[in-house]
């Protein structure tokens, strides 16, 4: 198996033990053990379900900090769209500026790199065969990390499914690092690339993406306080610093859920936002149902990337604006500077929006390699679930019953971590020590008499 | 069924007909099973299409029935076993298209006439007994992909 590093982690100073993370996991990939959750590697998919529910803030996505810009000389942020909707601005031209008064050196848009991926994801649907024999329908989006880690753990029948095109985050700095670093006549290892982002998800695929792009990720909610300062006067006319392509209402609607569906304008197209919603469309769609659907958008987070674990407004508001941002110059239309750019970076290399990376099964639900093996275990898992209450408590420390009748399979729990089991047998043995205490030997005859006696 | 080796599987799971909430969760367990089983994913997804089809058959066709999943070392069964009012013409039944559910059930969006040819195409053995107004037995079989 690959290796992995993962950017939620526990601090376990501040978890108390409770049992709410381990209940809300999409994956089960929490565990209580010795009073502190831990998470299971490779189970995790960097979803941020537990660092939204965990009251004591003991879950926590690792990033950059800020003292990291200042080892380069050109500072180059990477805002997700998602940012622009955490500002109350009529623009996002006043989030640019105070990213440049922040210190950055140069902003590049992922929203203008969205664009390029719709038009990426709108060749690949339309060139996709249409009967469902020759290939799988639907196709599922890869642009977010978190789906496509959720299908290759728990879904790996639909890997065929998965569009084989970058997200927009990966193709921002693909582009930055080729077409704009040249120009800069800066050694590579002077300039800083920040990607700015909304949940620890991207902060792991770019930290696994096999080749460097980025130099860190800095969350959302790392720079709000300090941007919202460094905001212009309401009104003020604001020349615009140094962009060299500006996303238009397409990339920036991919903020939100329904956004890259609404660019990508593919016949028969759906989306879904929330990680709970898109497993049990997953689940539907291994059961054969939906063949008739071409493509769909199928983001983790509430009301899509607007509602990541790492940024700070209300995702129903922060959604409202981007609509309201997106829908500024009324066009649904890519513009020519983009479809031109697209065409060109295909010319270059037809695979620049796409990858051929072989997606790997990771199933986490086999319980044995060999199927004799897995086939008793399932039996043994199956008898144990018999003894164990289910009623799903989590006191165990395992989210559900059945996780801990797989745990104890496994050799990863014992039986007596339930506490019916424990108290039952508790109540087997205090009754075997009533007999044992009463069955006095003949000699002690004397004492059942004297203690009658002090009996009142 | 076929006579089971040591060690198997076996999974018994009542479908009530008529029941659109709890329609697809059989299948969803058979699915479930097999992944634990760790087969091989293509396959699953096979048997989990066709045990799905099947299993809407008997909620849109039949009274009562059950699904039962039997795994071995020699390969997969699933059978759909209905009390209903059974198929009248077998051959008509498996030709695409062809359906005799109702408009309310094609309204739901099932019933379009894709059940049994979808299961053919899924099974590598499939079996269907049926006697109008007593029910249909469908049995399939799912072979192991072989070892690469």
């Amino acid at each position: 198996m690959e290796l992995r590093t993962h950017s939620v982690v526990l601090e376990a100073e501040k978890c108390k033990g409770c049992t709410n993370c381990i209940k809300q996991c999409p994956t089960e990939a929490i565990r209580v053990r010795n009073g502190k959750a831990f998470i299971l590697t490779e189970r995790c998919i960097d979803c941020g379900e537990c660092i939204r529910i965990c009251e004591n803030h003991a879950k926590k996505a690792v990033a950059t900090d800020l003292e990291t810009l200042a080892h380069y000389d050109y500072r180059v942020a990477l805002p997700a769209p998602s940012l622009y909707a955490q500002f109350k601005v009529e623009k996002p031209e006043k989030i640019i500026a105070a990213l440049y008064r922040f210190g950055f050196d140069e902003v590049y848009e992922v929203a203008f790199a969205a664009e390029l991926t719709t038009c990426a994801i709108q060749e690949c649907v339309e060139n996709h065969p249409k009967t469902n024999a020759a290939g799988p329908y639907p196709l599922i989006s890869s642009s977010c990390p978190v789906v496509t880690r959720l299908v290759q753990i728990r879904f790996p029948s639909l890997i065929p499914n998965l569009l084989p095109v970058d997200p927009p985050y990966i193709t921002a700095a693909k582009i930055f690092l080729q077409e704009r670093l040249p120009r800069l006549n800066i050694p590579r290892e002077k300039v800083g690339l920040f990607f700015i982002t909304p949940c620890p998800a991207k902060i792991t695929d770019l930290n696994n993406y096999g080749q460097p792009l980025v130099d860190g990720a800095l969350p959302i909610n790392l720079l709000f306080g300090e941007l919202n300062s460094l905001l212009p006067e309401q009104g003020t006319v604001q020349a615009l610093p140094l962009v060299h392509h500006r996303g238009g209402g397409i990339g920036i609607g991919w903020a939100r859920a329904g956004g890259e569906s609404w660019g990508v304008n593919a016949e028969n197209a759906l989306a879904v936002d929330g990680i709970q919603n898109v497993a049990r469309l997953l689940e539907e769609i291994e059961l054969g149902k939906f063949h008739d659907i071409r493509y769909i958008e199928a983001l983790a987070c509430p009301q899509g990337c607007v509602g990541g674990a790492l940024t700070v407004e209300n995702p129903f508001v922060a959604r409202a604006r981007i609509q309201k941002l997106a829908g500024r110059d009324g066009a649904h239309t890519l513009s020519n500077e983009v479809k031109m750019m697209y065409a060109d970076l295909k010319r270059q290399d037809a695979h620049f929006f796409t990858h051929d990376k072989g997606i790997p099964d990771q199933s986490v639900l086999r319980l044995d390699r060999d199927l004799a093996k897995a086939i008793e275990k399932l039996n043994q898992l199956e008898a144990i679930l018999a003894k164990l209450p289910e009623i799903d408590c989590g006191a165990c420390g395992s989210p559900t019953c059945r996780s801990l009748a797989e745990d104890v399979v496994q050799g990863n729990a014992q039986m007596t971590d339930c506490l019916f089991i424990l108290r039952e047998q508790l109540e087997k043995l205090a009754r075997k020590l009533l007999i044992l205490a009463q069955n006095r030997p003949p000699a002690m005859d004397w004492a059942n008499e004297k203690e009658e006696e002090n009996d009142p | 069924m076929t006579k089971l080796t040591e060690p198997h599987v076996r999974l018994e799971i009542p479908v009530e007909g008529n029941n659109f909430t709890a329609a697809g969760e059989a299948a969803s367990r058979v699915k479930k099973t097999l992944q634990k089983l760790g087969i091989d994913s293509t396959l699953i997804r096979r048997v989990a299409i066709a045990t799905y089809e099947a299993e809407m058959n008997i909620v849109i066709h039949a009274d009562a029935g059950k699904i039962v999943l039997q795994v071995d070392a020699d390969g997969i069964t699933v059978l759909a076993e209905d009390r209903g009012k059974g198929i009248p013409d077998l051959e008509k039944a498996m030709t695409a298209g062809f359906s005799t559910a109702s408009d309310r059930v094609r309204a739901m969006g099932f019933g379009a006439g894709m059940g049994l040819p979808n299961i053919k195409k899924c099974t590598d053995y499939l079996a269907i007994d049926t006697e109008v107004n007593i029910g249909t037995k469908v049995v399939m079989k799912f072979n192991y992909p072989a070892a690469t």
